[in-house]
């Protein structure tokens, strides 16, 4: 069920939740000032390790004949990709060490070894799934607008393929991925400017391009008379780089106990509200450093939604506080090992591939206010943005 | 300016593309960078060879220059340089002090710590050598064409005399010196910076009159004393750099006397807010249109409101959509108070203030 009013589910006085908000404002306010030479130490010593993975991986797979050697170069490769989607490009566009002043690791002009461009991202990720969280009808990130993961999105026969279309995302994630921001439901609707979408699919086609010749042409030719042994490895380390990714994002805000909302609790939010939405909408998982490292420290998503720009290498850190936090006033603290957060994802995967009526049990904590579900045509148009990015000036 | 060879040679631009296709998103030079720092061409670097002192407060920084840079600066520029300090750069300029073209590939810069100055005391007294910095090109219009007016009068104050340096030797050494007269300025000898090289220069040479002034003696040089200094201070082409008071005061004599244009002026010190400074003119890129605004109005709201195509997400600080380098000043963060003036540092305008007047660049 979606709820409309975070204050009403957790049942916190408004002097509750401003307490909570200058709580949370303090805890960003110590990692701020104490930010320096450890954590440019951290992420250098993460980049030399991402291109080295990256480089050793290629140089294997010059005997990519040997199967021992392409099973070592895909897994050095894959692992490199894995790496630099994650802890190096995810968190460097969402400007976690913009702080440092040094314009080769900047939001700014980060480009990641994905299909999707980097522009497109920090606009249908850093803007609109952190901003609308889990807002249904805003914040496209809940089923990417192929999967229903929510009871109070409608149910269409189409959603009985879910399982095949789940495992199909995970496979081609970075595809997936690409077209994330071109808004399929906006176009589907009609209401996508033409000028927008030309410009969107020549970035992508123009990413893809590249990404496709260095991986599946440049490299397999400089192998010669192995081309299609090197090409093999190449597709199979991006296919497990997809799979694990897809899973990893999958875990960050669908497990049960991850809600999700309607769009009346947009309306005059404040910000301690809007840490709420961002606590109860996300989920974490639990592992060891190596697992952190490699998912981008998104075990502590709900720590990210909180501060999504301040350095990874610190969300364990503060996590101790936020759980403190969840604690002290009684809020959910959605957690768990990695199997059980997935394991619950992709049951409701399947369950919500039918309709409500032939399912009887609902993952979300009950509410007793049942509302009626929207239909499309009443939901609000999503909040238009001014500026370049529907300006004519970029287009 | 010479193109790098690379641009020079169609093959070695056909292997950098094949490189790129190689190591598309990132470039060549990220993988280069990692054996040699100064490979990096994405970004122009340098090496500290020498901190070699000057007076108690300034030193000579002689820096190797990674690849990509080119040697033929114009004597009287200035060169960017960004230095690490506990995790963060710093970006400042600094007048080149060298010649161009000099044996050995350095350039230098001679900086002087101030009081207040964290970074300029850790170039002159922090910076080991092999420290490897980051270095922006050089720039700047505070230069003398070739061949040089038959007549100058340069009028120093402090740490100006960096790029008067360069020009001096620069001249010297091509032998194109002409009838000069320099009015340098500082505190007593022992904080005069290349006091000794001066007085050698004017011996050996009959057309550089050099006239150094103590001010801690002497007062400072007014400009009403300037024909004091130089009677035929109206005959001479002028170059000024300097305390902000001095020019400004040089700069108003030379207007009253119709003179304007043949006075040049290098001005580096930046107006820096006190911390209590709200609100201010803000300008929208570098010749770009302007607005007062008071200190609670974000440079986001305000470049909408002046007509500016702003770019913008969130509004509330998170996405980073608005981000924009600032060019000059300083803005406050709404969320925590504090305050970011560093050249070229990015802040999110949907939650600063203008602390004192700025200049985005957009």
């Amino acid at each position: 069920m979606a709820y409309a009013d975070v204050r009403e589910y957790t049942h916190l006085t408004d002097d509750e939740v401003d307490a909570i908000g200058a709580e949370l404002d303090q805890i960003r306010a110590e990692i701020e000032a104490s930010r320096g030479q450890a954590d440019r130490d951290y992420i250098l010593r993460i980049i030399t390790l991402q291109r080295r993975l990256a480089a050793a991986g290629r140089i294997t797979l010059f005997a990519s004949f040997f199967p021992p050697a392409w099973l070592l170069g895909t897994a050095l490769l894959g692992s490199a990709k894995i790496l630099e989607n994650m802890e190096l490009g995810h968190n460097a566009m969402h400007g976690q060490w913009d702080w440092m002043n040094d314009p080769e690791i900047h939001s700014s002009n980060w480009e990641w070894d994905t299909t999707q461009p980097a522009e497109q991202w920090k606009h249908s990720h850093n803007y609109i799934h952190h901003q609308f969280t889990n807002v249904l009808g805003h914040d496209n990130d809940v089923g990417y607008g192929i999967l229903r993961m929510s009871r109070d999105q409608k149910w269409h026969p189409v959603n009985l393929g879910q399982p095949i279309y789940n495992a199909l995302l995970a496979l081609f994630f970075e595809y997936g991925v690409a077209l994330h921001d071109l808004d399929i439901e906006a176009i589907r609707k009609g209401e996508k400017d033409p000028k927008l979408l030309i410009k969107q699919l020549r970035q992508i086609r123009g990413k893809v391009g590249r990404q496709a010749l260095k991986d599946y042409v440049m490299y397999p030719a400089l192998t010669g008379p192995f081309f299609l042994s090197t090409l093999t490895a190449n597709f199979t380390a991006n296919i497990i780089r997809n799979v694990w990714t897809h899973g990893i994002i999958f875990c960050g805000h669908f497990p049960d106990g991850a809600v999700h909302f309607t769009e009346e609790e947009l309306e005059d939010e404040t910000r301690a509200e809007w840490y709420l939405r961002q606590m109860l909408g996300s989920a974490n998982f639990e592992g060891g450093k190596l697992l952190h490292v490699m998912s981008g420290q998104l075990g502590y998503q709900i720590e990210h939604h909180l501060f999504p720009d301040l350095p990874s290498n610190r969300y364990a850190q503060i996590s101790v506080k936020v759980k403190d936090i969840c604690q002290r006033y009684d809020i959910p603290y959605t957690t768990g090992p990695l199997y059980r957060q997935y394991g619950q994802t992709l049951r409701t995967i399947l369950k919500l591939s039918l309709p409500n009526r032939r399912t009887t049990d609902n993952p979300a904590p009950e509410s007793a206010r049942k509302r009626r579900r929207l239909e499309d045509s009443e939901r609000p148009v999503r909040r238009s943005e001014l500026g370049k990015w529907s300006g004519a000036a970029s287009v | 300016m010479t193109a790098p060879l690379i641009e020079r040679s169609a093959a070695l631009r056909r292997l950098r593309q094949l490189g790129k296709a190689m190591t598309t998103p990132l470039s060549p030079h990220d993988y280069l960078a990692l054996i040699n720092p100064l490979w990096s061409q994405r970004e122009l670097r340098g090496r500290i060879d020498q901190v070699v002192p000057e007076t108690e407060r300034a030193a000579t920084l002689v820096i190797r220059p990674g690849w990509g840079w080119s040697f033929d600066h114009a004597p009287g520029q200035y060169i960017g340089i960004g230095v690490e300090m506990d995790g963060r750069f710093h970006w400042r300029s600094y007048s080149l002090s060298s010649v161009p073209l000099v044996e050995g590939k350095t350039v230098s810069i001679t900086v002087k710590a101030m009081p207040e100055g964290f970074l300029s005391d850790h170039l002159v007294n922090g910076l080991a050598p092999g420290t490897i910095v980051r270095l922006a090109a050089p720039q700047g219009d505070f230069i003398v064409p070739d061949p040089p007016p038959a007549k100058m009068l340069m009028l120093v104050g402090g740490s100006g005399i960096t790029p008067i340096m360069s020009i001096l030797r620069t001249l010297e050494r091509r032998g194109t010196l002409p009838d000069v007269v320099l009015a340098y300025s500082a505190l007593h000898e022992a904080d005069m910076m290349f006091h000794d090289e001066l007085r050698e220069l004017a011996e050996r040479t009959d057309s550089l009159h050099f006239v150094p002034r103590f001010t801690e003696d002497e007062g400072m040089l007014t400009a009403d004393r300037l024909v004091e200094v130089s009677p035929d201070w109206q005959e001479r082409e002028a170059w000024a750099c300097g305390p902000g008071p001095m020019l400004d005061a040089f700069s108003a004599h030379y207007e009253a006397h119709g003179l304007l244009d043949h006075l040049h002026v290098e001005r580096f010190t930046l107006a820096k807010a006190d911390g209590t400074a709200s609100g201010g003119t803000v300008t929208f890129g570098v010749g770009g249109p302007s607005v007062e605004v008071d200190g609670a109005t974000t440079l986001l709201e305000a470049g909408e409101k002046a007509g500016v195509n702003m770019l913008f997400g969130c509004r509330m600080g998170i996405c980073h959509t608005c981000d924009a380098p600032l060019a000059s000043g300083t803005v406050r963060d709404l969320r925590s108070g504090a305050e970011h003036g560093e050249p070229n540092e990015y802040i999110q305008t949907c939650v600063s203030v203008a602390a004192g007047d700025c200049t985005l660049t957009l």
